[in-house]
């Protein structure tokens, strides 16, 4: 059986349709990527998944662990296992990044019927995932993401990511507006995050990322369908030929 | 609980205590009629057996209060409040009526004090069981007493403070909120019922956070109470005014006043977190809580600072305030005020600048969810004489919902050239954004808006003593219940 199985998903936003119908299975263990361009319906994809108001799913399902996750609220997913790191993550003043996170592990850890942490062992855990991010000490004290650069953000997500150790994690754009070094970082802790009761789904616009997150499975986004998918082998096919070789137009990369 | 044996005649002591002026004497007969003249006054007065001068004061505020009008200007909306159709005095209720054990106290509050990880004896004697049921806080508030008498401090009733100090009372007794102040507090100055005294001597450091809770017998102060703390030079104490429980009042007026005068290098710390009922969600019920706190800065390089958490009643109309006289004083306002449902608040401060280089802060953060309206209204004023004042203000407005409401209207007046005043104002809404990322993290809508609150809060929420903060931030989480979702 499937980790995730979305069969036939059709969403709206606004009234507006985005997808038109996606069919989707990851297994246990499993990185996909999804790739695709500006417009294409990516982010849609990740905040159905993750359950965020005002997506309304008018056709189709999405089981995760063989349950219907549409019936559930945003939090009660995150309890479940789903994890999205965000594209454009949210500050939040005056609440440190640790009261946060311990707020939050203590909640998904309830949900999957685990004890508490105490402070002093949420703090161990704390720095030893810490490790795995390079996050300093004085970053976990600060309010959640205020002043923290693009990279840090990132970065941030994907120690989140560690911290609440989800079975299934959607990583939305978590290239986009990092430099090189910053990519490194973010990239080898996602790497050091794969296991084989963990799942990926990867999405990105570009190639770079997959060069260091080397997904099994790629899937090719346009227009609210899946137009292409196979094996890492089509990530480079579309950095050598572009979308266009899908009939797809680019807007970005013009902009770009 | 049963009581621990080696401390059983604490107990007996205490209880004995409560007999002779608590609540068991005064049921029934001491019970004045509707409304209010001379005669209720003279009534009240009789029965705290008050000395003539107290009596006359009452009299002339009272007299003095025919002549005035209910203020008007306050962003607040509520029904003509008929002054003739009220209790001035009410023995408080009989141990009789009280509920006698937790089984009999209304299941919901019970649950608002689990959620506010309040101990069951705490939650008895907040719920009016009859208090020897509750062994605990009997005996903290004698032990509390014993130290206090060591240090040289007083800390009693009004009402007892005006036997045994009456030289003290006499003093400081409306010197900072004169009994003409405004319509409410003249209202007060006539019928105050009771309230709290505190004398801390000469260079005495109190020893420890003095609170009305631990004093039992003011548990169920009427609605007039008359607070007056005097801080001798070079003292200091920190005060904690309310519980952080739902007090349940039915009383619909609440009319304080608290007065603060701090000699020179002197300290007063003034801490309350309100939570009177707020009335329903329909905003039916609730109390109106119109009070008038004061401190005024006496001798040169003192100090008061006001921290309020105010979460309660149905319409709130208060302005704890400094009056900087002394040189180099400094005055602070800490300030949350949530209103949701249909609560309103106007709330905020009056730093009034008189000595050389004078100091004031005011950080006001205002919440408003649901239809709630919330308004923060402020005075920064400089005389003539008060080179170098300095100021800084701080309003920050935060909106759960789309059919609430957050006002700010700042007063500043300032007579001298030499005077430095800072305004800054944010609004911001919770953003659904903020909201989703949180619940994404795994956290319900509740956690998270209280979390978002709370982030919002912490600058003032720090200034509160330590195990006050903890409460106040369960309890920011439990007035915005459903303000979301």
């Amino acid at each position: 059986m499937s980790l995730l199985s979305v069969k036939d998903l059709h969403v709206s936003v606004d009234g507006k349709q985005i997808l038109n119908g996606i069919d989707l299975e990851i297994g246990e263990g499993e990185t996909h990527a999804v790739m695709g361009p500006n417009g294409s319906g990516k982010s849609t994809l990740s905040y159905v998944l993750s359950g965020r108001e005002g997506y309304d799913v008018t056709q189709g399902e999405i089981l995760f662990k063989g349950e219907n996750v549409l019936d559930m609220e945003p939090h009660e997913r995150a309890g479940a296992g789903i994890y999205l790191a965000f594209q454009y993550p949210v500050e939040i003043p005056g609440v440190s990044n640790l009261t946060f996170l311990k707020t939050a592990v203590n909640a998904v850890r309830a949900a999957r019927g685990l004890d508490e942490l105490d402070a002093i062992n949420f703090l161990k855990f704390a720095r030893e995932k810490g490790e795995i991010l390079e996050m300093k000490d004085e970053l976990l004290k600060r309010p959640v993401n205020v002043g923290f650069s693009g990279g840090e953000k990132k970065r941030n997500e994907i120690f989140q990511m560690a911290m609440l150790e989800p079975t299934l994690a959607i990583l939305d754009e978590t290239d986009s507006g990092l430099d090189i070094d910053a990519l490194r970082i973010v990239s080898e802790g996602v790497n050091k995050l794969r296991a084989s009761d963990r799942s990926m789904i990867v999405i990105t616009h570009y190639q770079r990322l997959l060069d260091h997150i080397v997904p099994d499975f790629v899937h090719v986004l346009a227009k609210g369908k899946f137009v292409a998918q196979g094996g890492k082998e089509l990530a480079l096919e579309l950095e050598k030929d572009g979308y266009a070789k899908f009939g797809i137009e680019d807007d970005a990369d013009q902009a770009a | 609980m049963a009581p621990p044996a080696e401390t059983a005649p604490v107990f007996e002591e205490a209880a004995k205590r409560e007999y002779k002026y608590g609540f068991v004497t005064d049921i029934d007969s001491e019970f004045a009629p509707k409304g209010l003249d001379e005669e209720i006054v003279r009534f009240i007065s009789a029965k705290k057996d008050e000395p003539e001068w107290l009596l006359e004061w009452r009299l002339t505020a009272y007299r003095h209060w025919l002549t005035m009008q209910e203020p008007k200007w306050a962003f607040v909306k509520y029904p003509e409040i008929d002054f003739q159709d009220a209790y001035y005095y009410a023995a408080p209720k009989s141990d009789e009526d009280k509920p006698q054990s937790l089984d009999e106290v209304d299941p919901k509050l019970l649950e608002t004090y689990e959620k506010l990880g309040i101990p069951l004896a705490e939650q008895a004697v907040l719920a009016g069981v009859a208090v020897d049921a509750v062994f605990d806080s009997v005996s903290v508030a004698t032990t509390f007493k014993e130290k206090l008498t060591e240090a040289g401090v007083v800390f009693c009733p009004i009402s007892e403070a005006v036997q045994t100090h009456p030289e003290l009372v006499k003093k400081y007794l409306g010197t900072v909120v004169p009994y003409t102040d405004n319509f409410y507090a003249t209202l007060n100055s006539a019928v105050f019922s009771d309230g709290t005294f505190v004398y801390v001597p000469k260079g005495v450091r109190c020893p420890m956070e003095l609170s009305t809770y631990f004093r039992i017998n003011a548990a169920n102060t009427g609605q007039f109470e008359r607070t007056l703390i005097v801080a001798d030079e070079g003292s200091y104490v920190s005060y904690l005014e309310g519980c952080t429980a739902p007090m349940r009042d039915e009383n619909q007026l609440h009319a304080a006043v608290v007065e603060l005068i701090a000699l020179g290098d002197a300290e007063i710390k003034y801490s309350t977190v309100q939570n009177w009922y707020p009335g329903d969600e329909n905003g039916k019920g609730g109390i109106y809580n119109f009070v008038t706190k004061r401190g005024v800065c006496r001798g040169s390089n003192s100090k008061i600072s006001w921290t309020q958490v105010e979460t309660g009643s149905a319409v709130t109309w208060k302005y704890p305030s400094c009056i900087l006289e002394g040189d180099n004083t400094v005055g602070e306002f800490y300030s949350v005020a949530i209103t949701n449902n249909y609560q309103q608040a106007d709330t905020g401060t009056k730093m009034i600048h008189l000595g050389k280089n004078t100091k004031s802060t005011i950080i006001s953060k205002g919440i408003s969810a649901g239809k709630g309206q919330n308004t923060y209204r402020g005075l920064v004023k400089a005389l003539a004489g008060a080179d170098g004042a300095r100021n800084f203000t701080q309003c920050d407005s935060l909106l759960i919902g789309d059919e609430c409401g957050a006002h700010t209207v700042p007063y500043i007046e300032v007579a001298n050239p030499g005077a430095q005043v800072e305004h800054e104002a944010t609004t911001s809404k919770i953003s659904e954004d903020q909201l989703f990322y949180c619940q994404q993290r795994g956290l319900d809508p509740e956690e998270a808006v209280s979390l978002i609150v709370n982030g919002f809060c912490k600058e003032v929420l720090k200034e509160l003593p330590m195990e006050f903060a903890v409460e106040a931030q369960k309890l920011l989480g439990v007035t915005l219940e459903g303000s979301v979702g």
